[in-house]
């Protein structure tokens, strides 16, 4: 008999998608704002940072998981 | 290989000396001494490290002013506190010597320093202080009565929304920690093995990217700070 321990590594390997496509999502929008407004870099780049991290949060959740499990 | 976590380098009476610490000690004195520098030759025509730290300054105290407006000399401190001691924890484990100078034990290699911001304690630590900060500052700054309606009131949809943010508090201390100890060990590990494969040349497109995740981390948990320090610091928020 042979156990096989890929749990962990389909863990965050699936709860790490949807983040992925999240943060993707708000880089590329934010892009697209500074390239249609480039003076209100300065407002974009924190509030994006910010988004990013509530994206990211869901990823460091099944993070959590995966070295739980 | 790097190894994982933090290592005991020798115990004095149970206290255990890590490796993690080691570093920590060493960023700390390394800050106090570019403190020092820089205070001595202060002029009006700055010189390059001069220039350096005040453009750094500068961008965190012109982010805190368009973010938390009149509560800038509030929150501004540890806003800056928090980016530079992560970001130059992070940077200076980068520096080679780091993870690969250390001791042979019967266990195992042991590095003589090790990342602090790679080790779950630091972050947690500073996590903890971030969350306990800002509690402390919002209750002083709109009063005990008014922090504590943001999450009990009689209404029970906005009883249901108070206990969600009451819970967003306790998470905070899961996502603040472990963002950072994941990013900074994951890349630790991306290095190690990259390192592994061939030790020239192949490791150095990812060094670059580490340097710019090191430093966008810093400005990630300071970043986040301050957002949460200003939401909660609003002097009165819409009552039903």
């Amino acid at each position: 008999m042979f156990t096989l321990a890929v749990s962990g590594g389909l863990i965050i390997a699936i709860g790490a998608l949807g983040p992925g496509i999240a943060i993707g999502l708000i880089g590329a929008k934010a892009m697209e704002a500074i390239g249609r407004n480039p003076e209100a870099t300065g407002r974009i780049v924190p509030n994006m940072i910010l988004a990013m991290a509530f994206a990211e949060s869901i990823a460091i959740y099944s993070l959590i998981f995966a070295f739980l499990r | 290989m790097p190894s994982q976590g933090p290592e005991t380098l020798f115990s004095v009476s149970g206290f255990h000396l890590t490796n993690t610490l080691l570093a920590t000690l060493l960023v700390d004195i390394v800050i106090v001494v570019l403190v020092l520098l820089v205070r001595r030759r202060l002029s009006l025509s700055p010189g390059k490290l001069q220039a350096a730290v005040e453009s750094v300054v500068e961008y965190l105290r012109e982010t805190t002013e368009r973010v938390a407006g009149g509560r800038t000399p509030l929150i501004f401190p540890w806003v800056a506190v928090f980016f530079i001691y992560i970001a130059m924890s992070n940077l200076i484990g980068l520096l080679p010597g780091f993870g690969t100078v250390g001791f042979r034990r019967p266990e195992g290699f042991v590095p003589l320093l090790h990342v602090s911001t790679a080790d779950l304690n630091v972050t947690l630590a500073l996590a903890v202080v971030s969350v306990v900060a800002t509690n402390v500052i919002a209750i002083r700054t709109v009063g005990l009565g008014t922090y504590l309606k943001r999450f009990f009131a009689l209404n029970p949809l906005l009883l249901f929304v108070g206990l969600l943010e009451l819970l967003q508090e306790l998470t905070k201390f899961v996502t603040f920690s472990f963002r950072l100890f994941g990013n900074i060990s994951a890349g630790e590990a991306v290095l190690g093995t990259m390192s592994s494969i061939l030790a020239f040349v192949v490791p150095v497109p990812f060094l670059g990217f580490e340097i710019l995740v090191a430093l966008i981390q810093g400005l990630v948990f300071a970043l986040l700070t301050m957002a949460f320090m200003t939401m909660l610091t609003e002097p009165h928020h819409k009552e039903e």
